[in-house]
């Protein structure tokens, strides 16, 4: 059985139709990305399927669920890491964590899931003296305790530095590898392309696009350019066989700054939305 | 898989409720505004009404009322669309908790908040105007009733009219403009017996005039003081009657209105 299964499903807002007939597969422990930009129904996708929001039609199971019938157990088994949550400001990390533990039959050891977001130094922190980065680990570590089957994670890193989003991602790694299957929404195509198994790209409300990053929208066999530095300056020559390409240009001598690129996942991207 | 069954309602409501307290007694303008307020008013306002004792027994017990009303009707009232503003209604619907269990954990913070405002205004009332507590057990018992539904029917009608405000910003005002119109009109600032018959009724209406008549019932010197009331006596079993009834009004409307989001579902 499929952890999240959606068929045709469509919600409106007054005359905006924000999802319009999505049909989604994702397979116990995969990690699943939905690009897309603002506005493609991301969001609205999501709340639907974590029991958050209601919809018009479609067929939609989570965890063998209807979300919109869903009880305790089942919410019991779902980890939702909210997008821009400023509650629990005067609780420290450690009580935060400890609380929402008690909501659960069987939770992680707190102590565990504050060391693991890396969050131990700051235990004795309210939430509302973290930086950004930190109360979306807090957040994430409320989203975890109740040791979820299937994590839910709309735009997790939107506004982290760098080194705050590489953290972050192999704390997402490190739980997918627990098998955890895990939903995420995301701008970042990086992130999509470091974290997911597979990826839907999401666009006015459907899907344009599945596939691991790899092969989306045919990028594997795309062709790839040939770009190297002569006297006339930069040349490219775009080609289904480099390699044949550069055996013959390299009979002249050595090529400067040679390259061999294909379509990046956003160049990809930015086609499919275009 | 695991087959462990999940915690009880009531044990999280409690578990709530202590978490809500620690949280409420962190932020300073809680303890300044919300615990001390009517307290303040007792101070100020007393100073220059309470020229003998019976006024100021009868002061401090409507002062008492107040107090509950604005904790359980305005301040949760006011913390239920702060949860809603702040995530705290969205995590909390995303986790097993049931909804039940966030409401006890509300009407704990309410009935412990009310509780401390009610013992400093006692504080100040006796020690500035000194005013008499009560003596007898009875008085107590009375006082422990009127107060217990006061509180949980007032914090349910708090609760149901927050479906109304989108912000906190906006709340102070659906939630304080009804608070200051009804001491008004319920005998707080003004003996109900000096409104028009017009004023009274709609008074009589609501809750406050009755929580305060309670309480009055409490404070008063001896029983005599009953004829002060609009009615002529302390009609107890009708505050009870009235109360009851708003308790059930208020189930029925939060279970109506309760909105977990701001944005449309």
């Amino acid at each position: 059985m499929n952890a999240i299964r959606v068929r045709g499903l469509k919600k409106a807002y007054k005359d905006h139709q924000a999802v319009a007939g999505v049909d989604l597969d994702v397979a116990r422990g995969e990690v699943f990305a939905v690009l897309g930009p603002n506005g493609a129904g991301k969001t609205t996708s999501v709340e639907i399927l974590e029991g958050h929001r209601d919809r018009d039609a479609g067929e939609v199971s989570v965890l063998g669920v209807d979300p919109a019938k869903g009880g305790r157990e089942w919410r019991s088994k779902l980890g939702i890491v909210l997008q821009s949550a400023t509650d629990a400001a005067t609780l420290t990390v450690r009580e935060a964590v400890h609380h929402y533990a008690r909501y659960y039959a069987n939770p992680r050891d707190p102590e565990e899931v504050i060391d693991l977001v890396g969050l131990t130094e700051k235990a004795k922190s309210r939430g509302s003296t973290l930086s950004g980065g930190q109360r979306r680990r807090l957040d994430v570590a409320l989203g975890i305790i109740g040791r979820p089957e299937l994590m839910f994670l709309d735009e997790p890193t939107t506004g982290f530095d760098p080194e705050a989003r590489r953290q972050f991602w192999s704390l997402i790694k490190r739980l997918a590898a627990e098998g955890t299957t895990i939903l995420l929404t995301t701008h970042y195509l990086d992130e999509a392309e470091a974290l997911a198994d597979r990826v839907a790209v999401l666009a006015g409300g459907r899907i344009v696009a599945e596939g691991a990053p790899q092969t989306l929208g045919g990028r594997a066999h795309a062709d790839a350019t040939v770009r190297w530095l002569s006297d006339r300056g930069y040349q490219e020559i775009r080609t289904s066989e480099p390699t044949k390409t550069i055996a013959e240009l390299s009979r002249h001598g050595e090529l400067a700054e040679l390259t061999v690129t294909r379509p990046s996942l956003e160049d990809v991207y930015l086609e499919l939305i275009a | 898989m695991t087959t462990a069954t999940l915690p009880g309602t009531l044990s999280l409501g409690l578990a709530r409720g202590a978490t809500e307290l620690r949280e409420f007694f962190r932020q300073k303008e809680n303890l300044i505004f919300t615990i001390s307020l009517p307290a303040l008013l007792m101070l100020l306002l007393g100073t220059v009404y309470v020229r003998e004792a019976a006024a100021g027994q009868m002061f401090a017990a409507s002062m008492i009322g107040a107090g509950i009303i604005s904790t359980s009707f305005v301040g949760l009232g006011m913390s239920v669309v702060a949860d809603r503003e702040d995530g705290t209604l969205k995590r909390l619907r995303g986790t097993p908790m049931p909804f039940t269990s966030y409401f006890i954990g509300k009407i704990v913070l309410v009935f412990v908040s009310s509780l401390f405002e009610a013992a400093l205004l006692m504080v100040v009332a006796v020690w500035r105007f000194d005013v008499e507590l009560p003596s007898s057990a009875e008085k107590w018992l009375t006082f422990a009733w009127v107060f217990t539904l006061g509180v949980i029917s007032c914090s349910l009608i708090g609760v149901a009219l927050s479906a109304i405000a989108k912000s906190t910003r906006n709340a102070a005002g659906v939630l304080n403009l009804p608070y200051i119109v009804l001491q008004f009109l319920s005998g707080v600032f003004i003996a109900q017996t000096m409104l028009p018959e017009s004023l009274r009724t709609v008074g009589s209406l609501f809750p406050l005039k009755w929580v305060c008549q309670g309480f009055r019932s409490v404070f008063a010197l001896n029983d005599g003081y009953a004829v002060m009331e609009a009615a002529g006596s302390w009609e107890l079993g009708k505050i009870a009657l009235v109360l009851g009834a708003w308790t059930i009004v208020g189930l029925v409307l939060v279970s109506r209105t309760f909105k977990w989001s701001n944005t449309s579902r």
